[in-house]
């Protein structure tokens, strides 16, 4: 019996072996064809023109990677059985409660290191710039959380809201000359009813149809701020935008006459660094009031009718909501936030141009929102760290950072597809007391 | 039949819907009565949904009027459009595939469906946001209205449940509890006991008249369930083939010759007759 049994599984481990050496062999051979040509190929200069150098030796070692990576990878598959997909999906939603239900302290500790990191990095202007680009795409996602995170509409040309809203800021500012405190608000209000102009004509249309309009969108405005050479200045872009002041007082060394710079209100000494810490506290500031915001907002009548109108648009008519108003208050809020953000971004670089509101800025808010967990505010932060962040930490790696982010999209989408922390409190209990949602700083 | 104490609630006049060459309802004019069931019942196919897809503005019907009268005001139900329907001339509904809100809690989808007044408590959304004392009042009361509901269909302990978690039978008995927290002057159901079992549909029986005696409202339902249909309904409108066949009381329709070979014999004389 015992021997039956040992024979038995020998010839199981035997078939598994063989099993394993074939899946290793159809990925070394999958290799060799994709590695032929990727990197089995060099140009290199020659005398009259470009030549062709051939790699066998790399190849050879490529494919020999592979087959035995894989070889190893499928055998140690044999030894720890993963987790099958339902298992995993309970695992990861558990842990999105749990995260759910830490990240009120998790956001007040967040909360609490954003604002200790210009004290921190006083005087690394890198890591204050970086935590500002960060803070900036956290405030995208935010915003465009309200559009496909809760009201489920999928827009694929958010960025042109946060282009009208620089653009808006710069124009006003440099011929009014009004002040950034004043153009502020009007550049929101622009960007927002840009967003209810888009959403006229998309009322009928849902998911993918939805996203080709709006991505067509994205690219008109971006090719409109490109042509219309009398007002945008086309592809020369906008300069000389003026800098936020603190209420009034510049960040400069020197000010004009009868006027009080920042540092010495203070008393401080001059620094340029000032500016830049100011900048960073600036956009923390917007960004919070978008988290509270929304999540004030999805207690209200108008935020719960949003994930209402996603789960099920045509119940929605049947309970006498009004799908028209609805959505189009979702385009404008999301819109309104995008146009705040692309006012700080123009106040912050001080020159904008259609080079820095093309389809791929869309595509990374789209995807801090996606990846974060839709609806989350939290795994927006996170995402948006990670997408991000990463990117700047990875910057050594030069192009392979963008195979890297790829690659993280690809195997965040396979294990976890419907984002990072995608989990959802209800927005009152019966009770009647409102569960705290997600709060969250940087 | 109290016919003259019971105002007419609902009068369909002429209806008929045309899709391209298909005539799924031709020529139908019935009434429903306040505080009355009236049940629409018919073989598959006989054009009942498409009544209830005129009725809430979801179809817009090729000829006929459909009256809807609240004593002090009249609505013209062709004209509306589908949420104003529900809004305005307070017609509630639920569908034959069970279309809630799943990934909402049960309490949020009976708040959903207060969204108006609570739209309006809430200064639309801008007192809303700085929490003041009408709205937080109107929240109050939405949660209490959706607590008497969920007492009502035995949902009480699922309250902070995902919708979508809930069994068949409950979703049912949610989407209707849903309806009437619109505060309908005509619940409209379609296949309420469509999937659930005798002692489910003995205790939907319960809840309609419950509803019916209590909140003195019309309801009007497609069934193909009779034991609803004849314990419940005081009126009971026959179509088949869009046409109306028969209207009348159970009894009257129950002997009517012409709703038996409908149900019984003309499907196959039909078919002989095609052949």
């Amino acid at each position: 019996m015992a021997v039956t049994s040992q024979r038995l599984s020998a010839s199981l481990a035997g078939a598994n072996l063989f099993a394993a050496l074939k899946e290793a062999g159809v990925a070394a051979l999958i290799a060799l064809v994709l590695s032929v040509i990727v990197i089995g190929m060099r140009t290199v200069d020659q005398q009259g023109g470009l030549g062709v150098e051939f790699r066998p030796t790399v190849v050879a070692l490529a494919v020999g990677l592979v087959f035995a990576g894989r070889f190893l990878l499928v055998l140690w598959w044999e030894r720890v059985k993963p987790l099958d997909r339902s298992a995993r999906d309970q695992v990861m939603d558990r842990i999105g409660a749990e995260v759910l239900h830490y990240s009120k302290y998790a956001g007040i500790a967040l909360f609490g290191f954003a604002l200790a990191v210009p004290v921190i990095w006083s005087d690394n202007r890198y890591v204050v710039d970086i935590a500002t680009l960060v803070l900036t795409y956290i405030m995208l996602g935010w915003g465009l959380n309200i559009v496909v995170g809760l009201a489920g509409l999928l827009d694929l040309g958010y960025v042109a809201f946060y282009a009208v809203g620089a653009y808006s800021y710069a124009l006003i500012a440099l011929h009014f000359d009004l002040s950034f405190w004043a153009c502020l608000p009007l550049a929101g209000l622009i960007a927002a009813s840009f967003g209810i102009l888009l959403g006229f004509p998309v009322l009928r249309l849902r998911g993918d149809y939805l996203a080709i309009v709006t991505l067509g969108f994205g690219e008109i405005i971006r090719v409109i701020l490109l042509n219309w050479y009398s007002l945008t200045r086309g592809p020369d872009g906008l300069s000389g935008i003026p800098r936020p002041s603190f209420f009034g007082f510049a960040f400069t060394r020197s000010p004009d006459d009868g006027e009080r710079a920042f540092h010495q209100l203070f008393g401080w000494d001059y620094s340029s660094m000032h500016r830049i810490i100011f900048l960073y506290y600036l956009i923390l500031a917007l960004a919070l009031v978008t988290n509270f915001f929304t999540l004030r907002i999805r207690k209200l009548p108008v935020g719960r009718a949003w994930e209402a109108l996603r789960e099920d648009e045509i119940a929605c008519r049947s309970l006498g909501i009004n799908p028209t108003n609805t959505k189009l208050t979702a385009f404008a809020i999301g819109a309104m936030f995008a146009g705040f953000a692309g006012s700080f971004f123009a106040t912050r670089q001080g020159f904008i141009s259609p080079e820095s509101f093309t389809f791929v800025e869309s595509a990374v808010i789209l995807a801090i929102v996606v990846l974060g967990g839709m609806g989350s505010q939290v795994g927006v932060v996170l995402a948006a760290v990670l997408l991000i962040g990463g990117t700047e930490l990875f910057r050594e790696l030069a192009e392979f950072r963008m195979l890297a982010f790829g690659a993280l999209m690809v195997a965040i989408m396979v294990w976890r597809p419907r984002g990072l922390l995608a989990h959802r409190d209800p927005t009152l209990l019966l009770g009647g007391t409102t569960p705290k949602g997600d709060g969250g700083g940087s | 039949m109290n016919e003259s104490r019971n105002r007419a609630l609902l009068t369909v006049e002429h209806l008929t819907m045309r899709f391209g060459g298909l005539l799924a309802i031709n020529d139908v004019s019935f009434v429903a009565r306040d505080r009355e069931i009236t049940a629409i019942i018919g073989p598959n196919g006989a054009g009942k949904t498409t009544v209830f897809n005129c009725l809430t503005g979801f179809y817009k019907p090729t000829v006929g009027r459909l009256t809807l009268d609240h004593g002090d005001r009249t609505f013209l139900l062709e004209q509306m459009d589908d949420f104003r329907v529900a809004q305005k001339a307070r017609l509630g509904r639920t569908f034959q595939n069970i279309r809630l809100f799943p990934g909402m809690s049960v309490l949020e989808n009976l708040v959903v469906a207060q969204h108006n007044r609570l739209m309006r408590a809430s200064g639309f959304t801008l007192f809303g946001l700085f929490g003041t004392g009408t709205y937080r009042h109107a929240e109050a009361a939405a949660v209490e209205k959706a607590r008497y509901w969920l007492n009502r269909v035995r949902l009480l302990d699922r309250a902070d449940t995902n919708a979508g978690a809930l069994p068949y039978g409950a979703q049912r008995r949610l989407e209707i509890a849903r309806a009437m927290c619109t505060d309908p002057v005509l619940l409209c159901l379609d296949e309420p006991a469509a999937g659930l079992n005798p002692r489910e549909s003995a205790e939907l029986n319960s809840l309609l008249l419950f509803i019916k005696a209590e909140h003195q409202i019309g309801l009007l339902l497609i069934e193909h369930d009779m034991s609803v249909v004849m314990g419940i309904s005081d009126r009971i409108v026959v179509l088949d083939y869009g046409r109306k066949i028969s209207d009348g009381t159970p009894e009257e329709v129950r002997n009517d010759p012409a709703v038996i070979r409908a149900y019984l014999g003309e499907d196959e004389d039909e078919a002989e007759a095609a052949r």
